[in-house]
């Protein structure tokens, strides 16, 4: 008890102190200490409890009347905003849904006893782990990557201290939506992320991150308008406010509005198409944000929710619609990512179809689809965050993050290459995570008769495997060895990307644990029905036979071929290489310029097209659910 | 005996894809009205290459050719011993880009060009191959192999349509003329050598022979489709994957390469038309 409410109050702390250390070496020791301390309390808490989980009550009726409090100080903030930047929109949005839950708060709770507040299962443990240990990863990084950036950016405003203490407040706000149970609870969460991401977003204050912030503002308020509805109707019809008694309700048509409402919500913050735009526009920010946007939290919270709500979703036609949304953003998303070259870019996409898939085995609703939901969520975070960070190195190392310049990479910083494989392979490779979940993902779709959502599977890996394997490509290959290097890896970036590579390849040895001892009880106690590792066991061990085999590749990087005695060749050019392998001789005798370009495809996956056309796809069959919401037909 | 049985596979595996390969060149020899060269010349070639003085640009890139080596060979033994199909397949892949990684590092433009060839092709073939494995999954209702191949009925049955769009990607990964961009034996229309222009003495052998793997790894696919539990089956199994080869061997004789745009185009489609319909039936059964 004590442990969870230190875990939640603590980083909201180390915010306000953060917030008040002006000295700039006093504050980043303090951001040091505060993600260590973190860190270490996310694995207390999870000690303590991840065997036998624990329910609290709370008897306090002040913590709602803070909530309402802050709730209104919140809203009248953004009122004011919305006005004073002309986009009423945010305005009108945020006052309804305050005006809404105050009005319920007020005149329609009373009699509605929240018996369990907080509850902590084997999900929760799972993702507050991902928190905590991602999270404060990327705030140590952030520390060294601001000092650089400020170097490179003279040009903004510098405001360290607001921006670490937002990322503590965003940290301890996501304990809040794993934990909470109360409804209303976790509906103030995640209000909060929704304003902590609007500030980092906007960050440098440039017009571009005025209205990309604006418009995370605006999409995930209409988000917040529909979870608001959703409590308000769950409150009045059924007189609860506890998510886990709304998830063993019997799905009928009636429930499924409220389902619907909270799905959408969830689409929202997990950026799914026609909702993406807020996501891409994020990249703006300096990278720890999109890291911790991408990896730990925000969209992670969007599908945390519709993982609670899967046994409601399943088989049901809100179910359907929702699986076939996320399928529909996999592979636009995927697709589209082969026609960008801006590293953050392409990781921003990837993002968008990742989660597409988690939405899709989440909202299957099956016990072998949520699996694969929950191992996903682990995998991509850390691979996610690995590799936003280390392009946000890769950009102070070389000067710019287009894919196409980074086979100077090698030659620069060849750790920072060898993290940045590590990460790609974790997010398509065969024995690492992402792929082990896309497996089952398409088992479990199959067995829940899927069959649409598997062909859009088999395309969007397809894609998924271009993208990837040709950014790699770009890594592997090492040209202009002259460059030379501008700034050392402080030990704040490279500890904490050193890190996370370990654990991209840890978590791909240890699935069979996780499963073991935290999914399969989960599962089983959700469904009633004894839970089993959808893979089988002489699969697992091939796959820790490849694993292992791979492990011994970075062999490849030490040189043991120094004592080659093979003749080295200049490469061909048509026998016009000048001898430097940089060069060719070309018409009069002129030296040229080799330049080796990717493909991009832009006539077949453009992204301009593309959005257009998903955003519309994804649309109509939204409408299409509500129409069947209507109809009564869910 | 399960040692035995795994260096059987090693072995034997590459001496009937190079007794193919050689087989191969006899017929598109006989197809263009030559004598051809003699069946077991694949081997010979092989042989000399390992005889010749290895030369390389730069000391990484002939390590990704090992080590793709490595994974092909791994991919063979997960579908002879019986085991996952997909999971055969997604190390199959890995090999795959291991190949075109090689590519990359060698950092010519030809190599490059190869590359990126390459991994178009993987993308055009990827997702037929993928509803392949499902196909199979729904018709058997299991992944591994050794389940699928002692069915009472033939998959072939179930999936007709899905057969025929394997067949029609195989031809992408036997490397064949229309579909054979990265690297082909058709010296007239190709890219100074694609993908493998760097590559030289024991690397070239290296790769041909991982070659000869994947068109075992290949006609495994198209067996399985008509392997059942009754003994007599097997025999319409070779016979049928003898003649995929020589239907591949046909069209790669009678056709010119066409551009990518067309490659992917026709592969995604085709995998479209011939894949989904076939599952979307089959789920209604």
């Amino acid at each position: 008890m004590v442990a969870i409410n230190v875990l939640l109050l603590f980083p909201l702390a180390v915010a306000l102190a953060i917030f008040l250390v002006k000295n700039d070496a006093a504050r980043s020791m303090l951001v040091r200490i505060g993600a260590v301390i973190t860190a270490l309390l996310t694995l207390v808490v999870v000690g303590i409890f991840f065997k036998d989980g624990i329910r609290l009550s709370s008897s306090i009726e002040e913590i709602d009347l803070i909530i309402v409090v802050v709730e209104v100080i919140i809203a009248a903030y953004i009122i004011t905003l919305g006005i004073r930047s002309k986009r009423y929109v945010i305005s009108i949005f945020s006052f309804l849904q305050t005006a809404a839950m105050l009005v319920f708060e007020f005149g329609f709770k009373e009699g509605i006893t929240v018996e369990t507040a907080i509850v902590f299962d084997k999900l929760t443990a799972i993702m507050i782990l991902v928190i905590g240990l991602v999270g404060s990863l990327i705030c140590i990084y952030a520390v060294g990557y601001m000092k650089d950036y400020h170097n490179h950016h003279k040009e903004y405003k510098e405001r360290k201290s607001f921006f670490f203490s937002i990322l503590f407040l965003f940290l301890s706000a996501m304990f809040g939506i794993v934990l909470s149970n109360n409804l209303m609870w976790m509906y103030f969460c995640w209000e909060i992320t929704t304003l902590c991401s609007f500030l980092l977003i906007g960050y440098t204050q440039t017009e571009e991150a005025k209205n990309n912030a604006l418009k995370a503002l605006v999409i995930n308020l209409g988000g917040g308008v529909a979870f608001a509805a959703a409590i308000i109707f769950i409150g009045m019809n059924y007189h609860t406010l506890e998510l886990s008694v709304l998830i063993q309700m019997k799905p009928d048509a009636v429930l499924m509005i409220p389902v619907f409402l909270l799905s959408i919500a969830a689409l929202t913050k997990s950026a799914q198409l026609p909702f993406s735009s807020w996501l891409l526009g994020a990249m703006v920010a300096p990278t720890p944000t999109s890291a911790l946007l991408h990896s730990a939290t925000m969209v992670k919270a969007g599908v945390y929710l519709i993982i609670r709500l899967a046994p409601l979703l399943g088989p049901t036609s809100v179910g359907r619609i929702v699986t076939l949304g996320g399928g529909v953003t996999f592979l636009t998303c995927s697709l589209m990512a082969i026609s960008q070259s801006d590293a953050k870019k392409i990781l921003a996409y990837s993002t968008l179809a990742n989660l597409g898939l988690i939405v899709i085995c989440a909202s299957a609703g099956t016990q072998e689809s949520l699996w694969a939901a929950i191992l996903l969520i682990i995998f991509h975070a850390v691979s996610k965050s690995l590799l936003f960070i280390s392009v946000g190195s890769a950009e102070h190392q070389i000067g710019n993050r287009n894919v196409e310049n980074m086979d100077l990479l090698m030659g620069v910083s060849r750790k920072l290459a060898f993290y940045m494989m590590i990460g790609i392979a974790g997010m398509f490779l065969a024995p690492f995570g992402m792929l082990v979940s896309k497996w089952v993902a398409m088992k479990a779709l199959i067995d829940s008769k899927n069959v649409i959502i598997v062909i859009i599977l088999a395309y969007g890996s397809a894609a998924t495997l271009f993208y990837w394997a040709k950014w790699m490509g770009k890594l592997v290959s090492k040209v202009n060895m002259g460059h030379k290097n501008h700034h050392e890896l402080s030990l704040d970036e490279e500890l904490p990307i050193t890190i996370l590579a370990f654990l991209v390849v840890i978590s791909c040895f240890t699935f069979p644990l996780v499963s073991r001892f935290a999914l399969e009880p989960y599962l089983t106690e959700v469904y009633k029905k004894t839970a089993l590792i959808p893979i089988e066991t002489s699969d697992i061990k091939l796959m820790l036979c490849m694993l292992s085999m791979l492990i011994l590749l970075p062999i490849s990087f030490i040189p043991v071929y120094k004592n080659d005695k093979r003749r080295k060749v200049p490469i061909y050019m048509a026998g016009e290489n000048t001898g430097d392998n940089q060069t060719f001789y070309g018409a009069m005798g002129v030296k040229q310029k080799v330049e080796m370009r990717n493909w991009y495809m832009e006539e077949f996956f453009g992204a301009d097209k593309l959005t257009f056309l998903s955003n519309v796809l994804c649309t109509a069959i939204l409408v299409m659910g509500i129409i069947l919401l209507i109809g009564g037909l869910a | 005996m399960n040692l035995i049985k795994i260096i059987a596979i090693i072995i034997l595996t590459p001496l009937v894809g190079g007794l193919l390969t050689g087989f191969d060149r006899i017929i598109s020899a006989r197809l263009q009205g030559r004598q051809g060269p003699p069946l077991l010349q694949p081997f010979y070639d092989v042989l000399k290459l390992t005889e010749k003085e290895s030369i390389e640009v730069n000391s990484m890139h002939r390590f990704f050719v090992y080590v793709s080596l490595v994974f092909v060979v791994f991919t063979t033994l997960i579908m002879l011993s019986g085991g996952d199909i997909l999971l055969a397949i997604f190390a199959l892949t890995l090999g795959s880009v291991f190949f075109v990684l090689g590519g990359y590092a060698s950092n010519s433009p030809y190599n490059t060009i190869g590359s990126e060839r390459e991994l178009l092709q993987i993308m055009s073939y990827e997702p037929m191959v993928l509803l392949t494995c499902i196909g199979l999954y729904y018709a058997q209702k299991s992944f591994f192999i050794k389940d699928i191949i002692s069915a009472t009925k033939p998959s072939i049955i179930y999936l007709p349509g899905v057969f025929l769009g394997l067949v029609f990607v195989l031809t992408f990964k036997l490397r064949k003329s229309p579909f054979d961009l990265s690297m082909s034996h058709h010296g007239h229309q190709e890219i100074v050598k694609g993908i493998t222009t760097e590559y030289s003495g024991k690397d070239l052998a290296v790769i041909e022979v991982t070659h000869w793997y994947e068109v075992i790894i290949s006609l495994t696919l198209v067996y399985v489709f008509f392997a059942t539990v009754s003994p007599i089956s097997h025999v319409f199994a070779v016979i049928a994957c003898l003649l995929v080869y020589l239907f591949e061997i046909i069209i790669d004789n009678s056709s010119a390469r066409v551009k990518w745009q067309h490659a992917l185009r026709s592969a995604w489609v085709v995998t479209g038309v011939m894949g989904t319909v076939n599952l979307l039936i089959l789920s209604f059964f």
